[in-house]
């Protein structure tokens, strides 16, 4: 695997354990993505990485923060929480499985798909949790051939 | 078909215009966000009985067509606040998730 190339673009941003301010931060993180000329499909992808990891953050943890780095060849998003932490990741990433409280289920939260549609829209994706300490999510989105691509793009690609 | 003429055969309310002109592809039900994240497809007109602010976004990352509130269940002014600021449309039906797709399939199935 190539090394990263160097960030073309680095935010910060705090996520707040509330829902009603849910969706804010993939709305920045898409507005910012196309006025950098981001491939739409990338901005697609990452909008709904994005997404899916806010709410998981404002629905589950004590609060959190998204970093987005965007790079020549790929688009990262880290995620990171204060907790409370998954005990069984493969189990989470099971289509299906939400431990989702009723009243955000009646929002349409906790179909048990937010962590697989995190997976299925990145192209690596890493996850790493400790219970009562928190969880870090890494998701990267590989930028397709473009003009001032010299043809190494990373595998899978 | 184009959003205003299903809108017009439909009978819908317009509750945030958005872009009228827009080709509606196909339709999409579901109440679970996740799962319109999923399957839901750029310019598919997505009925539903959600309506908080996070239906906008979601509405927005997929390229939706536009929103179908229906049984007469209508979002807030503060949600509709935002699919104007966002221009997504928002349309709503007096009728059942179930009448309101079954007259879309009519309208868009060959």
């Amino acid at each position: 695997m190539a090394p990263a190339t160097k960030a073309l673009y680095k935010q910060v941003f705090p996520v707040k354990s509330d829902l009603e301010s849910a969706g804010k931060v993939s709305t920045e993180v898409r507005r910012i993505l196309r006025s950098l000329g981001v491939e739409p499909e990338v901005v697609r992808r990452a909008g709904i990485v994005c997404f899916e990891g806010e709410m998981n953050i404002a629905l589950y943890t004590k609060g959190g923060r998204i970093i987005l780095i965007v790079r020549d060849d790929r688009v990262e998003l880290l995620f990171s929480d204060r907790g409370p932490g998954i005990a069984d990741i493969d189990l989470v990433k099971q289509p299906g499985y939400s431990t989702a409280p009723d009243w955000a289920r009646e929002l349409g939260f906790g179909a048990g798909m937010g962590i697989p549609n995190m997976e299925a829209n990145s192209d690596r994706f890493a996850m790493y949790s400790r219970v009562g300490v928190g969880t870090v999510i890494r998701a990267t989105i590989f930028r397709r051939c473009h003009e001032t691509c010299g043809g190494n793009r990373a595998p899978g690609t | 078909m184009k959003l205003a003429e299903v809108i017009e055969r439909l009978g819908l309310e317009v509750l945030v215009p958005g872009d009228l002109g827009r080709r509606v592809r196909w339709g999409f039900c579901s109440d679970l966000l996740s799962d319109v994240l999923a399957h839901a497809q750029e310019g598919d007109l997505w009925i539903t009985h959600q309506r908080h602010l996070n239906v906008v976004a979601v509405a927005k990352l997929k390229g939706v067509a536009g929103v179908v509130c229906v049984r007469g269940l209508h979002p807030s002014q503060e949600v509709l606040a935002k699919a104007r600021k966002e221009g997504v449309t928002v349309l709503a039906s007096a009728e059942d998730a179930f009448e309101v797709a079954g007259k879309l399939y009519g309208l868009l199935s060959p």
